[in-house]
């Protein structure tokens, strides 16, 4: 299979009478990334998860290797990003090529004062690694070679048919996250359809390995000499593996395709017959964009390639299913510890249903605008890259794939909409900017302070704290300029704005208030907060009813006063 | 703002006579792509984002109106 890389080759798991009649409280189809990441996540929420999966190593082939910076901020909070930043090659910078031009160049992350860089390229294998280990420190664990062969629910809960190594068994959860990828199984159990769009065009994806002196960058070929009317990608990987993605066109046949009598003449052609590389992993792909109208099904929850699949142009596969993860745990962990209410899961379906629709709308662009569907597409798309050699306002166009940004949640009926008028981006719905920042004299970022809980930022050092303090299931911390001093009061906590940056970035005066949810988006700000305001959101970010949020509101002015 | 449909080329003869020359000598692909980089540079030149959607539903509808196939 891979040339060098050894997977690992897991024990298959075999029931015991135990393990089958005792029901979980959840239970994970699947250990990919979003899996993985799932069962992370509830187990730092206190929920322990049985994860079951059909296969006994991480992901074969080559995959997903692009993690953007917001997916690296989650995987900081789950506790993992300095293994997977560390392995892995940070990047910013894409180019664009039209033939061997130059033609369009971009940044993704032209400023400093951020923890994580635009983009970290690893193979997908290693993360998966990084997360197994992640999740084996928290005492949880994966049952290998158990394939979920059949779903059945009623109202009470879930019944999984499970194929093991010791045979067929049922296994009984109050909820089910069906991370079981594009094929999922779960989906397809419970009759559920899949509808998109499938792209005719054929990929060939090549892993070299080589100490190539590529800068770490991407770079992108619309018609290049060395292969003519098609396009090109280059992307660095860990381990000097260099990801190259060949455009084929939609003849192309994928068994003759994947010899290495057709492949190493291209690799040749590209890289010149000089250099010497080997052959690390070779495939050919098509790509689809599909997604389910629908992720939550009652009791069985659908998160990543399961609930929505994108072409791989802009890297939203991966980077869309870990941020499924990070919106659903803390909300299946509310539900679960009857925190909060089951209707809180509804925003989950609303919130990431709208991310899987930029998602599939971006990726669908890019593809369409890579793999022309009809001759005037080709046309406009070929006028453009012409147009684009000599005019700026053409480069704009160029789309060789529109990278994941955060998804920004519009309209969520957990987020507070805006009664003031800011001067920062940040609004409701919006993930934190970082900043660095000090903690008792200590160097610190914020992303890695904030989350996981509520979270309510406060401006100012003359701020009385005491009655946002009062306030139940939130943790307050108040931020303050170099210098300046916290009130003081026994066991705040102070963050110390050491560069200005997150007064400039959150648009902050005196008595500014941010409340940040689990998942470190944005619940609700106020140029000058009040403990009634914080209540009401912070009851309507867990999910409450607006009777209950009016109740909380009442409890809350009575506290405060 | 709306799209004008009223008079607005300053020399109207001018204008066309120079949109068939400017095709001159070209083959029927080199002309469609001639038109649509025009397409584009106008496109740009114009801007706003809802005269552009006019301009495309108006140029649309005129195979609706009958007159063309
Ligand atoms: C060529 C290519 C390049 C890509 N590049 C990127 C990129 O750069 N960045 C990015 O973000 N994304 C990228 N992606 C997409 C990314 O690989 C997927 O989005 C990601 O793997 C989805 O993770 P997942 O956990 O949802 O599903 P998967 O990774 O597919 O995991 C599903 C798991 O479920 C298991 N399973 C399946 N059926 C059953 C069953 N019945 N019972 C038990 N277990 C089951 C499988 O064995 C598997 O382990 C790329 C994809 C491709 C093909």
């Amino acid at each position: 299979m891979h040339a060098s890389y050894q997977p690992p080759s897991f024990e298959g798991y075999v029931p015991s009478s135990d393990s089958a009649a005792t029901p979980a409280l959840v239970v994970i189809v699947g250990a990919g990334p979003v899996g993985l990441c799932c069962a992370i996540d509830l187990a730092l929420h206190g929920v322990q998860a049985i994860v079951i999966d059909d296969n006994n190593t991480v992901s074969a082939g080559s995959r997903a290797i692009c993690y953007a910076k917001r997916t690296l901020e989650i995987l900081d909070r789950l506790g993992c990003g300095d293994a997977v930043v560390d392995r892995g090659v940070g990047w910013r910078v894409g180019k664009v090529f039209v033939g061997d031009r130059l033609a369009y160049q971009f940044d993704l992350l032209p400023e400093d004062g951020h923890r994580r860089p635009a983009f970290v390229n690893l193979q997908q294998y290693h993360l998966e690694e990084a997360l197994l280990a992640r999740l084996s420190a928290l005492g949880g664990e994966v049952r290998w070679k158990n394939r979920c062969a059949g779903v059945m629910q009623d109202d009470d809960g879930v019944t999984l048919e499970v194929e093991s190594p010791g045979g067929t068994y049922r296994l009984r959860a109050d909820r089910v996250i069906a991370a079981d990828g594009a094929r999922s199984t779960v989906r397809e159990a419970m009759g559920l359809a899949f509808p998109g769009q499938v792209f005719n065009d054929r990929f060939l994806i090549a892993d070299v390995r080589m100490t190539g002196d590529f800068p770490t960058e991407r770079w992108f070929w619309f018609d290049p000499p060395f292969h003519r009317h098609q396009s090109v990608l280059l992307h660095r990987q860990a381990d000097d593996v260099w990801r190259i993605d060949f455009q084929l066109g939609p003849d192309a046949n994928a068994e003759d395709e994947r010899r290495p009598e057709r492949v190493l003449p291209r690799l040749r052609a590209m890289l010149g017959s000089e250099r010497p590389f080997t052959l690390e992993w070779v495939s050919v792909y098509t790509f689809q964009c599909r997604r389910l109208e629908r992720f939550v099904h009652e009791r069985v929850i659908f998160a990543g390639d399961a609930a929505h699949q994108v072409s791989p142009f802009g890297a939203r596969g991966c980077n869309g299913g870990i941020q499924d993860a990070d919106n659903l745990c803390w909300k299946l962990a509310r539900v679960i510890k009857a925190e909060s209410p089951v209707s809180l899961l509804a925003s989950y379906d609303h919130e990431r249903g709208q991310a899987a629709d930029e998602n599939i709308l971006e990726s669908t662009r890019s593809t369409d605008f890579i793999t022309p569907k009809s001759d005037m597409s080709r046309v406009f798309r070929d006028s453009v890259l012409a147009l684009a050699a000599q005019h700026e306002f053409a480069r704009r166009l160029v789309n060789s794939g529109r990278l994941s940004l955060p998804a920004r949640y519009r309209g969520s009926a957990l987020d507070t909409q805006d009664r003031d008028a800011w001067d920062s981006p940040l609004t409701p719905g919006t993930p934190l900017l970082d900043a660095p920042v000090t903690i008792g004299g200590a160097a610190r970022w914020l992303s890695a302070e904030v989350g996981h809980g509520f979270d309510l930022l406060v401006f100012g050092d003359r701020i009385d704290m005491l009655a946002y303090r009062a306030i139940n299931g939130l943790r307050c911390v108040r931020v303050i300029e170099p210098g300046a001093v916290g009130d003081g009061a026994e066991g705040e906590r102070v963050i110390v704005d050491t560069h200005g940056l997150l007064v400039r970035r959150y648009g902050a005066e005196p008595g500014s208030a941010y409340l940040i949810r689990p998942d470190q988006h944005v619940a609700a700000r106020w140029k000058r907060g009040t403990p009634a305001d914080v209540a009401v959101a912070l009851a309507r970010a867990c999910g409450a009813s607006s009777e209950n949020s009016i109740a909380a509101d009442h409890h809350a002015q009575s506290r405060a006063a | 703002m709306p799209l004008t449909t009223t008079p607005n080329l300053a020399r109207p003869d001018e204008f066309y006579q120079a949109l068939i020359e400017v095709h001159a000598g070209l083959d029927r692909a080199q002309s469609e792509a001639l038109n649509a980089r025009l397409v584009l540079l106008l496109a740009n030149h114009v801007g706003d984002a809802e005269v552009l959607v006019q301009a495309l539903q108006a140029a649309r509808s005129s195979f609706d109106s009958g007159s063309e196939t």
